[in-house]
């Protein structure tokens, strides 16, 4: 019997999302008395096992279909009742198929451990951060995604050798990549600790310079409203909010950002919130901890000078 | 080409959540299409007008949602379906799709990324594994020509450019379209638009929600004054300790 944890690799290292998922995986394969299991999917020699048994390699894994196909024979092999994944992008899509294949309960944006005794039972955010709901797996498979910084990591453990396995899954030929752009080198912002996010109140897109520069002292990813991806300033893939990405660091600082209620629900579960602003009565500063009332051009680049 | 638009009934996104024991307040809560579910809708009545054929919307939910059906068919669908019941989860909700897609011939079935209310993000992947037909999720951009779509997806951190073959299932976002208002002629006629009331097939619902409750307030913003940055490094450092 175990519990699976499916961890992704970025840049050769297990990302932080996923070190959660295996530290989680691991209590709770404690827990239950079962053995806690890592799967990846990239090329990697050895990982920390935040308290996993193994970590396995699975041969195929290029597209979601094909990962969902290998991690079903691996749940199959190792009579696995639950699989944890991080809540990325793809392993959501991951966790859709795989619940099908298994025939399991499945719930995404888990914060928080289980309860075990009787029932399973776990906590997550609903109407985009607005509320919490507990949800009961009844299924004798589970699969569940992990909303980031919602557990922790612990220790990170003895590093453990990667064993090879066969399962493989095939991608599904009816689908063509034809292309892909990818930021290089920056913090993703679903992974990130620290957050810089700014929005209308900067005028432009050529106001950009001080944000990260912030951002680069403090190693935060950057964000943005979604007024200003709409008009072309930022990627699209730095929006939050409701009907953005949905982002959980330890500090979110907000410049000249209203802090509609769309755009708090993106961000309300972030640990620590600190608001810049002009405008004394901007809604946002009843969702800050911390305030300044003032003018960014004047006070991001002051900042910036303090956190040097 | 034949199109199936999924879409939710969820609150406005301005709505204030709140619970009395363990339902939702609905008074005074606007309800509304769910606004992935609306890019969807958009891109799919645009696709039919540069390709010809028919959107059919379906929602899976109570009468209560059929306002907001209505609504789609006075944006410009051409028929929808209600599958009466209670949408009580992912899996459920996949199924009853599923089951009444499956010998429709439906050449793109297009959801939303997400439903704003259970966020869960799991159905189109899931009536996709059921119905065999691949899945793409989330679309930026999507363009059909002959038996393909070319799509624009995200990925974390970044897009990707993707090409497949119909038919398929798609989760949508922005900036796919733009959403769409009713014209006046559109509300008109949504009123003789066919909108059939068909029953839940059985299912497994697998999981159960209960005991809802709101986030706990923040304990109050502590104010810097401008010019005083040192400060606010400071109590980051020492107090929030997050830097
Ligand atoms: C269905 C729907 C979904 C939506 N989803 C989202 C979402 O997911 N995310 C999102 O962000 N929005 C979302 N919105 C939009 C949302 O309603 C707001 O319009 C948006 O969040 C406002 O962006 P903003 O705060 O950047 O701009 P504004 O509201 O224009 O605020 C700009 C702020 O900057 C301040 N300011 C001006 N000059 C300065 C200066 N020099 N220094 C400091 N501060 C200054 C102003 O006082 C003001 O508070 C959604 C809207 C709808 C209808
Ligand atoms: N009750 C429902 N009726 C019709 N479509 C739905 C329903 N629930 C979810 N969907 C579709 O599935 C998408 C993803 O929903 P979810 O997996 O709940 O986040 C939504 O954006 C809709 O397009």
């Amino acid at each position: 019997m175990a519990v699976i944890a499916f961890l992704e690799i970025e840049g050769g290292e297990l990302k932080k999302s996923s070190q959660e998922v295996a530290a989680y995986a691991s209590a709770l394969a404690k827990q239950v008395g079962e053995e806690g299991v890592g799967v990846v999917a990239e090329d990697v020699s050895s990982v920390p096992s935040f308290g996993l048994s193994k970590v396995v390699k699975v041969s195929s894994c290029t597209d979601a279909k094909a990962c969902a196909e290998a991690l079903a024979k691996i749940a199959e092999e190792q009579s696995a009742s639950l699989v944890v994944l991080p809540h990325s992008t793809f392993a959501e899509s991951v966790s859709a198929i795989l619940s099908i294949k298994l025939e399991a309960s499945a719930v995404t944006n888990v914060i928080g451990f289980p309860e075990t005794a009787g029932s399973f039972v776990v906590k997550k955010g609903i109407y985009s951060g607005k509320a919490f709901t507990k949800v009961t797996l009844n299924g004798a498979k589970k699969v569940l995604t992990l909303k980031k910084n919602s557990f922790g990591v612990g220790e990170a453990g003895a590093d453990l050798t990667v064993e090879a396995n066969g399962a493989t899954g095939s991608a599904d030929s009816r689908i063509t990549v034809t292309g892909e752009e990818k930021a290089q080198g920056d913090i993703l912002l679903p992974e990130a600790d620290l957050v810089v996010s700014a929005g209308r109140g900067l005028k432009g897109p050529e106001n950009w310079g001080m944000v990260e520069d912030l951002a680069k002292v403090l190693g935060a990813a950057t964000a943005c409203s979604k007024p200003v991806s709409d008009a072309d300033w930022r990627p699209h893939h730095e929006h939050v909010g409701q009907t953005g990405v949905k982002i959980s660091p330890n500090l979110y600082i907000a410049i000249g950002i209203s802090g509609s209620i769309q755009h708090l629900a993106g961000v309300s579960s972030s640990k620590t919130i600190v608001v810049i602003n002009t405008d004394p009565e901007a809604p946002f500063f009843k969702a800050a901890d911390y305030g300044i009332i003032g003018d960014a051009f004047e006070v991001v680049p002051r900042l910036v000078e303090a956190l040097k | 080409m034949k199109i199936l638009v999924c879409i939710t009934h969820v609150p406005d996104t301005t709505s204030k959540i709140s619970f009395s024991g363990d339902a939702l307040n609905k008074d005074g809560l606007q309800f509304i299409i769910g606004p992935y579910d609306d890019y969807a809708l958009a891109r799919a009545i645009e696709l039919k007008e540069q390709h010809g054929g028919t959107v059919t919307v379906l929602n899976v939910g109570t009468a209560e949602t059929d306002q907001i059906i209505r609504k789609a068919l006075a944006i410009g669908a051409d028929d929808a379906v209600r599958i009466d019941a209670e949408p009580t989860g992912s899996f459920f909700v996949a199924k009853q799709i599923a089951e009444y897609a499956k010998d429709k011939g439906f050449d793109l079935i297009l959801m939303g990324r997400e439903s704003i209310d259970f966020n869960g993000g799991l159905v189109h992947g899931m009536v996709g594994e059921l119905l065999g037909l691949p899945v793409v999720t989330p679309v930026m951009r999507m363009d059909v020509d002959g038996g393909k779509a070319k799509m624009e997806k995200e990925i974390d951190g970044g897009k990707q450019q993707v090409e497949a073959e119909l038919p398929l299932v798609a989760g949508c976002q922005e900036p796919i379209a733009e959403w769409k208002i009713p014209s006046m002629r559109g509300i008109m006629s949504a009123r003789s638009k066919p909108l059939e009331v068909i029953p839940p097939v059985g299912v497994d619902t697998k999981v159960a929600f209960s005991a809802f409750e709101e986030p706990a307030p923040r304990k109050g913003c502590t104010f810097v004054d401008a010019g005083n940055e040192k400060e606010l490094v400071d109590l980051l450092r020492n107090e929030a300790k997050v830097i």
